[in-house]
């Protein structure tokens, strides 16, 4: 398959770039791993469900609808079901490199002339003790099977941890029937009052949020946070206490909340495995773009999430920029002015700094973290593990990784990476995953002369 | 309310599969994690250091805890996988590969003979 | 923090050469101390697969090296590290896949077995009882009981704890410090001077610069290679599996990507796959011809690992020397420095034997092998 723009990632991000781009007049696949365009924040029921009110799950429908009914209308071709492992550069361009469908088992490649990395993020968890028992879920996760399987995991939930995503995952589970005992915010109430006119501006849905926990009776709980998860083989319910202001908990003030589920977030992290492999350049954890949400190396542009968490509007206004640029670019020409899309990505910047600045992980939160909790799920590594590992000489994650194998499981250090490096006392930094997701072995091989030993 | 009609879906009919064995309802359309949950079942794989129950932790295919075995298949992450009429899911042990004897015979053992 | 201090010798590397080094040196009683300018096991040994071999190797020095370092190394395992450097006695299988490739073999075998290797032939028909998974229709194999791997970042750091040196990490040597008549007084860093009659230079792939900072020339260059990890298995393969032709890639002197299976099982699950070697200098980034070849070697061993995931890749630098030995011993071009560096591949396994040898010169003993083929001067004839 040939194509002149590959956009990888059909969220808010993607299909404003591969809308922009095809609108002047370049070919442009979209792939996506999903069984239908959206990504995260648009995620639509499947198809088989046959839900004629989506929108009762979703905030900024209209502009769905919008982005849905161009699509339809557009040359854009859509390869849904596309699991993208790897970008590898050509000497005439890129070759995508992807799974097919639910099994990943059939490789496919997609040649294209420039590249969009349109890969959006994945939630970033803290851990605390009863994490990984069956009930635990992310706030972000819970949202995800609410919007494509409406479903949810229980009956009575807790939403916690710090974030803008935690209102909306309140209100959507409450709106589908899940009690909801509490949202537990870390962050305290005069700060999150010192950035109310940023998130007001990030979030024209944010009023719609808070009359929802009213509507529902949401207790919220700021400065307050997750002290222990109980349960044996399952979630039976939260111990949740009050921080102090020097972030550690407030003697006394622990109280258990029965549940049996808890949906829990600290905020997102971005994708950046496909641009790192490429040999983009990282700023922090995110990809590095300038004003044209350009990377580094020449015809790859990034934009959403994956350049720096800034929330759905942002990622539109970037993927709208990057498209015409890139359109500019494949046709040989300058890009054309987009006043519109760069006023907004200036604003919307804006808000999502002062959104980050607002919501901050609690202060010491490595330390409440005891030794018996498993840091790293997939390889079952504790906390305490790690601390011996440091004692053992690893004063970073990686060697922290070598010594204890975690991050070495499935999910590659994407769960437990923040909490690694922040018991190790250093900044994440972002991990090298040549490989975006796992291959199999007889696929890598398919490419290659068959050898044998001789 | 409950999600299905919070959304006004009007699925197709809804067909069986089984999970270790039982029975248990699916909707088209529906991952077999969904499937999972909507049946009351949160936990489908045991880990492999120290037998731990997980399910659904992320729900969009990056943290893969929910692996679970879908026709004798392993390693499949229940959160992305639609599920088939007939489909037999099994709670899986470990690496998946069947190692140690610990597999019960239920869902995973049937499964491979169903292949 | 600006730390200066005074000790016998300081070992320049904290990978696993320099921690073996620091363990009989300290043991020889001379106070230690080791720096490095990352973490423990951050270079190389982070990278390696912790092969402990004998089988790939000719008669030759560097199997006598070997061979000395496997018994130093099973000494080790005796005095209790081995389960915290995950020491495995998983012995090593070579297959063939053609009669003219087995004949190769055997005549190496034969080789070796004078030198003291134990070889053990064994005929197609016996192969499945050693490796049930490995494909049919192989010529033959050889099984060698001696081959040994250990977990190499583990074995560093262990190797470290127990010479009770002292570790200075994340501190580069800017400089070596020399006194009159050139003898080495010590090493110069980011945050002051560590004043010893001796310096190890157990700096692996950036052995040369080390050396450049002593004035004197260490030809030591990367060759780059990568490692395929799967996802966990159940343990499959059983030992160290590998196509005779890797001995052939080992000893090349060609530049391009050259590929040969290296297949082995861990203790956790994954299973790793080696060995492709390519000199590219300190490129890191991925190269999927690379990782493909590999892929294909491997599951051309072993057929079922095409179902099988590769979780990730990672690729690691090799420090080699033209003639592919190791430069251990004083150099007297510079008294008072000493070279533990340029192990190729082969690094994890003959870091015992290595540190051995320099603490013995170090204190004056003779040491157990004759050093002259790893003089670490001897490229400098060549050179003028």
């Amino acid at each position: 398959m040939r194509t002149d723009l590959a956009v990888i990632g059909a969220g808010p991000a993607g299909l404003a770039a591969a809308l922009a781009a095809s609108a002047r007049g370049v070919r442009v696949t979209l792939v996506d791993a999903a069984t239908r365009p959206g990504g995260q924040f648009y995620r639509q029921p499947a198809e088989a469900l046959a839900a004629s009110r989506p929108e009762a799950l979703h905030h900024g429908w209209r502009t769905w609808e919008r982005l849905r009914d161009g699509l339809a209308v557009s040359a854009v071709r859509v390869l849904t079901e596309h699991h993208v492992w790897c970008v590898e550069r050509t000497p005439d361009g890129f070759t995508v490199n992807a799974l097919l469908g639910p099994e990943q088992e059939e490789p496919v490649q997609l040649h294209a002339r420039a590249v969009l990395l349109a890969t959006g993020g994945y939630e970033r968890v803290l851990p605390f003790p009863g994490w990984t028992l069956p009930g635990v879920v992310t706030a972000g996760g819970a949202q995800a099977m609410l919007k494509g399987g409406l479903v949810v995991p229980g009956r009575r939930a807790l939403v916690a941890g710090t974030g803008p995503l935690l209102l909306p995952v309140a209100t959507g589970l409450a709106a589908a029937g899940v009690e909801v005992a509490a949202l537990v915010e870390s962050t305290g109430p005069r700060r999150l009052a010192r950035h109310a006119p940023a998130l007001a501006g990030k979030l024209p849905e944010g009023a719609g949020h808070a009359a929802g926990l009213l509507r529902h009776r949401i207790p919220v709980l700021t400065r307050h946070t997750v002290v222990r998860a109980h349960g044996d083989d399952r979630l039976t319910g939260v111990t949740v206490a009050a921080l102090g202001t020097d972030g550690h908990v407030r003697p006394g003030t622990e109280r258990h909340l029965p549940c049996d589920t808890l949906a829990a977030g600290h905020g997102m992290l971005p994708h950046t495995d496909l641009a790192e492999s490429l040999g983009c350049r990282l700023d922090g954890l995110a990809v590095a773009v300038d004003t044209e949400q350009r990377t580094d190396v020449p015809g790859v542009w990034a934009a959403g999430e994956a350049t720096g968490i800034g929330g759905a509007a942002l990622s539109l206004a970037e993927g709208h920029i990057a498209g015409c640029s890139a359109a500019a670019h494949l046709h040989g020409t300058a890009p054309g002015p987009a006043p519109a899309a760069l006023k907004a990505r200036t604003a919307l910047q804006r808000s999502a700094a002062a959104l980050d600045s607002a919501y901050v992980l609690p202060a010491h939160w490595p330390e409440q973290i005891t030794d018996d909790t498993v840091v790293c799920r997939c390889e079952e590594v504790t906390a305490g593990a790690v601390r011996e590992a440091l004692d053992l000489g690893a004063g970073d994650e990686r060697t922290v990784k070598l010594f204890t194998r975690a991050g070495m499981g499935w999910c590659q250090g994407r769960m437990c990476g923040t909490a690694i490096a922040g018991l190790a006392g250093c900044a994440p930094t972002p991990a090298k995953r040549p490989f975006a997701r796992p291959v199999p072995l007889g696929v890598l091989a398919r490419h290659h002369p068959k050898e044998g030993p001789s | 309310m409950n999600p299905l009609e919070l959304a006004g879906a009007r699925p197709g009919p809804s067909f069986t599969v089984t999970f270790d064995g039982r029975p248990v309802e699916a909707l088209p359309g529906q991952t077999v994690a969904a499937v999972l949950w909507a049946a009351g079942v949160t936990s489908w794989r045991s880990t492999r250091g120290e037998g731990r129950p997980r399910g659904v932790f992320c729900g969009i295919g990056v943290c893969f805890d929910c692996l679970v075995t879908v026709n004798g298949r392993p390693n499949q992450r229940a959160c992305l996988v639609p599920v088939r009429p007939g489909d037999v899911i099994g709670t899986q042990d470990g690496t998946g590969h069947g190692e140690t004897g610990t597999q019960d015979g239920t869902g995973h053992e049937e499964a491979r003979h169903a292949d | 923090m600006n730390e200066s201090l005074t000790c016998d010798v300081v070992v320049v590397g904290a990978g696993v050469v320099g921690a073996a080094t620091a363990l009989y040196a300290a043991r020889a009683g001379l106070d230690t101390v080791v720096v490095d300018r990352g973490p423990v096991a951050g270079g190389t040994t982070g990278a390696g697969e912790g092969n402990l071999l004998v089988s790939d190797k000719e008669p030759g020095p560097e199997l006598e090296l070997a061979l000395l370092s496997a018994r130093l190394w099973a000494a080790l395992a005796r005095e209790g590290l081995g389960e915290a450097v995950e020491y495995e006695t998983k012995g090593g299988v070579v297959v063939a896949g053609t009669d003219r490739a087995l004949a190769g073999l055997e005549k190496l075998a034969a080789e070796q077995r004078a030198a003291g290797v134990e070889a053990v032939p064994v005929p197609p028909d016996r192969l499945p009882d050693l490796e049930p998974y490995l494909a049919p229709g192989l010529a033959g194999g050889m099984h060698y009981p001696q081959d040994a791997q250990v977990m190499p970042a583990l074995a560093a750091a262990h190797l470290l704890r127990a010479s009770k040196a002292r570790v200075l990490t994340g501190r580069e040597v800017t400089g070596i410090l020399r006194g009159p008549g050139g003898a080495v007084r010590g090493v110069r860093t980011g945050r002051g001077d560590l004043h010893a009659p001796a310096v190890v230079n157990a700096a692996g792939t950036w052995g040369g610069e080390v050396a450049a900072r002593a004035g004197v020339s260490l030809p030591v260059l990367p060759r780059r290679g990568f490692v395929l990890v799967t996802e966990p298995l159940p343990p499959r393969i059983r030992h160290k599996v590998y196509a005779a032709d890797y001995v052939a890639d080992v000893a090349s002197d060609s530049a391009a990507l050259q590929t040969s299976p290296v297949v082995e099982g861990t203790p956790a699950g994954p299973v790793l796959i080696g060995a492709s070697r390519e000199r590219v200098g300190f490129d890191r980034s991925l190269s999927l011809p690379a990782v493909r070849a590999l892929a294909a070697g491997a599951t051309g061993l072993f057929p079922f690992l095409a179902g099988v995931r590769a979780m990730r890749t990672y690729a690691g630098f090799r420090p080699y020397l033209p003639d592919h030995l190791p430069a251990i011993g004083p150099d007297p071009r510079a008294p008072g420095l000493f070279h533990a560096c340029g192990h190729e591949g082969a690094g994890i396994g003959l870091a015992t034997g290595t540190g051995q040898l320099i603490a013995q010169v170090l204190t004056g003993r003779t040491p157990d092998l004759d050093l002259g083929p790893f003089r670490p001067d001897r490229f400098t004839e060549e050179a003028a």
